[in-house]
């Protein structure tokens, strides 16, 4: 399997459209499709690759390798308690356009050794970059708390990950990088992208996507509560009203 | 064993949900409560988005509330006339109930506002129950006698239907009332109700004790399961695979509530009910009061 989906990357890789040719990256995943089952707690995805180069390795500054991995991303509400009449009350808010909800960051050395900040802002790289926030409202003065927030939640949930030692590179030539899913994942699109730089400026990309699904009864129950509603509901009555008799009658024939 | 639930999208512990739908079960067999007030704020603590916890909640009492009642049935604890009138009167009231709260929602804060509710009343009923069971306890101990059936302005209303397993004679009016009442509350805060009609069938129709959890659980039953309905088929937030965790520990825990139930007395078990009202309640309360170590939350926009 992973040897497999090895050589389909390897021979793709000529569809790669390079920053610039010297360097390119080959790329090779543990796996490209994620199953969520009834027992899913979690899965590990190995990102390994070479850089292909037809020249010597350059002089200058050393090869970084940074890796992200993003899910489907949804606009999300961030909210803020406030003390009113002794009570703690959600009062301000700010809507945040854009939150992926996962996105993992690993890197080969600390994030603005081996990123400028132009480099990151254009690439959209770093945490805080990735997620987009425009329009707070007029009444919050401090809508970058909220931002911060929403990073700070989503990092205690293993949901937003920045590992800055997470990619180990050889030799200027080999990288490898491993990233946690956690249990609590939503299916979609997990687009993953690989740069490599040098001196903090981006030197080659890569990008290719991790399918992530329900399947097997998961999906089966999700598409019916969603297809068809009403059956699902009485499915679920039916299910209850009989575990209910189920139990009533099992326990009578205990006592007697 | 982890299991991944397919509507929250979240894996939990699957031996965590069957013990918290036995405890839960264990409680509506004893007291005739369906244990929504409890369910659903224990969900949201191990980690179930809100909208799915309240929804699954409602179908995880349709089993608990279905096998107690078998039970009740059984035992001929149930008065159906009763509970029927209850029920006219719950429909009209959660009917009411859901659209004050699609109101509250548009207006936001309903989350505020269905804390506030539970902290109330909670507080209320947990407050005056605990007051009158310690008292009728002292009243049995020291050997005096409560004077049955006082009569009341309640019973000069007309339309007067007779009860015969509640042994009453009194006019529809009343139950409907409570019925009504109790199905506003209960789709307001999303539960089946039974913490409230169940001292409100004592206090308020002078029910026996022992004949109010049976018909409670009766109400609660068709109450829940409307509400199961409404949530599956609007919002599409009832878990199935949650909800079979929950219901196959509370249907086990309600044979044993029952069973717990008929060996106290009435007033010990309305003690032991009052207390437990007033802990969710006091929870309740200290999270509205107390600064919360996150200040900040994150929501869906629509």
């Amino acid at each position: 399997m992973m040897g497999r989906v090895f050589v389909i990357l390897l021979a793709c890789f000529a569809l790669v459209a390079p920053v610039q040719a010297e360097e390119d990256i080959v790329l090779g995943l543990n796996q490209t499709e994620v199953s969520i089952s009834t027992n899913f707690s979690g899965s590990e995805i190995i990102i390994f690759g070479a850089v292909k180069r037809e020249t010597p390795i350059p002089e200058g500054p050393e090869l970084a390798v940074v890796v992200t991995v993003s899910g489907p991303s949804k606009a999300v509400v961030v909210r803020r308690k406030e003390r009113k009449f002794g009570i703690w009350v959600n009062t301000d808010s700010v809507e945040v356009d854009r939150a992926p909800s996962f996105y993992a960051v690993a890197t080969s050395g600390p994030i603005h050794e081996v990123l400028t900040r132009v480099e990151d802002l254009r690439y959209k790289i770093s945490i805080p970059r990735a997620i987009r926030s425009v329009g707070a409202p007029m009444e919050v003065m401090d809508s970058a708390a909220f931002t911060e927030a929403l990073i700070r939640i989503r990092t205690r949930a293993d949901q937003y990950q920045l590992d800055e030692d997470g990619v180990t590179v050889d030799q200027q030539t080999l990288f490898r990088a491993t990233v946690q899913l956690p249990a609590a994942l939503v299916e979609g699109d997990y687009n993953t992208r690989i740069f490599l730089t040098r001196g903090g400026e981006v030197v080659a990309q890569y990008e290719t996507l991790i399918d992530v699904r329900k399947v097997g009864l998961e999906r089966w129950l999700y598409n019916l509560s969603r297809e068809q509603s009403l059956i699902y509901g009485l499915l679920s009555l039916a299910i209850a009203i009989s575990a209910g008799w189920l139990a009533s009658a099992a326990f009578g024939l205990i006592r007697r | 064993m982890q299991i991944y639930l397919p509507i929250a999208e979240i894996s939990v512990n699957a031996f965590l949900l069957l013990g918290l739908g036995g405890i839960v079960g264990i409680l509506s067999g004893m007291f005739g409560v369906g244990g929504g007030f409890l369910i659903t704020p224990l969900l949201f603590f191990i980690g179930i988005p809100p909208a799915v916890a309240v929804a699954t909640g409602a179908n995880q009492i349709v089993a608990s509330s279905f096998s107690a009642l078998l039970a009740h049935l059984k035992r001929k604890t149930v008065d159906l006339r009763m509970g029927s009138v209850l029920l006219i009167g719950g429909l009209v009231g959660a009917a009411g109930g859901v659209s004050i709260f699609n109101y509250l929602k548009s207006l936001g804060q309903v989350d505020l506002l269905v804390n506030l509710c539970y902290v109330i009343f909670l507080g209320i009923i947990g407050a005056l129950m605990f007051i009158e069971s310690l008292n009728a306890l002292y009243k049995t101990r020291s050997g005096k006698r409560q004077p049955r059936k006082k009569h009341t302005w309640i019973h000069k209303l007309p339309f007067k239907m007779r009860f015969r397993v509640t042994g009453l004679y009194i006019s529809v009016i009343p139950p409907l009332l409570v019925g009504a009442f109790v199905g506003l509350l209960a789709a307001i805060m999303g539960v089946g109700g039974g913490f409230i009609m169940v001292p409100a069938m004592i206090y308020l129709l002078g029910m026996p004790t022992k004949v109010v959890v049976g018909t409670s659980l009766f109400q609660i039953l068709f109450v829940t399961a409307f509400t199961t309905l409404l949530h599956a088929t609007t919002n599409y937030t009832v878990d199935i695979v949650l909800a079979v965790l929950l219901l196959v520990g509370g249907v086990v825990g309600a044979q044993f509530g029952t069973t717990l139930g008929t060996k106290l007395k009435a007033e010990q078990l309305r003690i032991l009910l009052a207390l437990l009202v007033l802990i969710v309640c006091g929870k309740l309360a200290l999270d509205l009061l107390l600064q919360p170590s996150e200040l900040y939350s994150i929501g869906f926009s629509s």
